[in-house]
């Protein structure tokens, strides 16, 4: 029987832990930390095919999309919070209305639902009444990332995995030809066929760890939460300019203006990225940016109060595309991680594609632009 | 003595009592329900960290009794669940 070890208890490590359990195979799950307590605690719960234009990343999405509701059928929709409340784009100004319009276009050529409207109040009446027009986008959904995380491992769990929380990886253990035949942790040595590195923005360091380095690094991402309230925010609204924020590589602050509601009835407001490492601190300007930006977006915001703010780190790499498929310099290592802000959606197509990678099978989808392949140098192994 | 009032019904306070201690002093212990279940609410904690004792001040809602200055003429509502109704 294969053994797999899966490094990272957060929505990838989970969803691999979930689909290489159900192919019958062994599985133990490590984390340094807790299940879900780095980035799929810092987020907003995202499946979106609103964000991505034509090409890989969107097929995968559009695969895990479907994943995620066959997933929400195993562990139930309402137990995930899984809600198919679906996105709007709006264009904050007549001339943003082009580009969505066109870049909507080629995604529905690609098979993605878009149906632009002109009145934004027609589908949200909160939003500000001024605003150009936009397009909507019924496959977007939202999870709730821990609980989805948490049911994921515990249906792997109830198939024979295991999890070990507490517990950080040392190094891979490998046979005299360079494959792996184990790993070694804080909590001792573990056997293994099979790592998958699926520990998100810290996916960098443990590949190197592991002799299988590859370039993930932190971008900082702001959340704000305001107080409940009744349902005012249906949709995940949000501006057009997001979609050019999460592809750009400046390295200074860029924000741009996200909302959406949560089944608890806060607002979750964001969107900022920046490129300062690891820094958790919380700057004000950052803050008074983004809530300024989604009053622009929902005047009614403005008497509601901020409950708190968090911050987290997207794994992002140097082509904003995930890391997935084996490590050709240690065999027996796959790497499942850098997804930056798609990690949520992405996770069940990833966890999916790895297994399947790992059984030697198809996975189904165009899998070549996520190969470690393209951060190793030099000739094939 | 100065005066408040409390769902449109006079409460006398202390100058330098909070909205918290003048509604606990005239044996008032809850005035707020919460969203999903009803349950009543009032102080708990008594410093400011907990936010259970919200309720609206001068028709802004979610303020925290036990930190709010009661002030002469102050026009104090118990709040159903968020307070945000008219949303």
């Amino acid at each position: 029987m294969t053994q797999a070890v899966v490094v990272g208890a957060g929505i990838v490590g989970a969803a691999c832990a979930y689909y290489l359990s159900a192919a019958g195979i062994d599985v133990t799950v490590v984390d340094r930390g807790q299940i879900g307590a780095g980035t799929t605690s810092r987020g907003e719960g995202n499946i979106l095919v609103s964000d991505k234009g034509p090409g890989p990343e969107l097929e995968l999405m559009r695969l895990s999309r479907t994943l995620w509701l066959d997933l929400a059928g195993d562990v139930g929709a309402a137990a995930i919070e899984l809600e198919r409340k679906g996105g709007l784009v709006v264009a904050t100004s007549p001339a943003a209305l082009g580009p969505l319009h066109e870049f909507a276009a080629a995604q529905a050529a690609a098979g993605v639902r878009t149906v632009e409207i002109s009145r934004p109040t027609d589908f949200e009446p909160h939003v500000d009444p001024g605003l150009p027009g936009g397009v909507l986008y019924p496959e977007d959904m939202q999870v709730q990332p821990v609980l989805a995380a948490a049911h994921l491992l515990a249906s792997a769990r109830q198939r024979g995995a295991r999890v070990m929380q507490r517990t950080a990886v040392h190094g891979v253990r490998t046979d005299s030809g360079g494959a792996v035949t184990g790993i070694d942790t804080s909590s001792g040595p573990l056997r293994a066929d099979v790592i998958v590195n699926a520990a998100g923005t810290w996916g960098g360091e443990v590949g190197e760890a592991m002799g299988a380095g590859i370039p993930v690094l932190p971008r900082k991402g702001y959340v704000l939460v305001t107080e409940p309230l009744p349902t005012v925010v249906r949709r995940k609204v949000y501006s057009a300019d997001y979609v050019a924020n999460v592809s750009s590589s400046d390295a200074g602050l860029e924000t741009s203006c996200v909302v959406e509601g949560t089944r608890g009835g806060t607002v979750l407001i964001g969107a900022s990225r920046q490129r300062v490492g690891y820094d958790t601190t919380i700057d004000a300007e950052v803050v008074s940016t983004l809530a300024r930006q989604a009053v622009t977006l929902f005047p009614m915001l403005k008497a509601v109060n901020l409950m708190r703010v968090y911050c987290g780190f997207r794994p992002y790499c140097p082509d904003h595309l995930p890391v997935i498929g084996p490590d050709r310099r240690v065999p027996g290592v796959y790497h499942a991680c850098g997804h930056e802000g798609a990690g949520v959606g992405l996770a069940p197509a990833t966890g999916y594609a790895v297994t399947r990678q790992i059984l030697g099978q198809p996975v189904g989808a165009p899998m070549s632009s996520f190969s470690p392949d393209r951060f190793v140098g030099g000739a094939a192994a | 003595m100065s005066r408040l009032t409390v769902d449109g019904e006079p409460l006398e306070f202390r100058p330098g009592q909070t909205v918290g201690a003048a509604l606990m002093a005239a044996g008032i212990l809850s005035w707020r329900r919460t969203t999903h279940r009803g349950a009543p609410r009032g102080l708990f904690c008594g410093i400011g960290v907990c936010f259970d004792c919200l309720v609206t001040v001068d028709d802004v809602p979610n303020q925290r009794a036990c930190l709010t200055p009661a002030r002469e003429g102050m026009r104090i509502r118990t709040q159903e669940g968020t307070g945000h109704d008219q949303l």
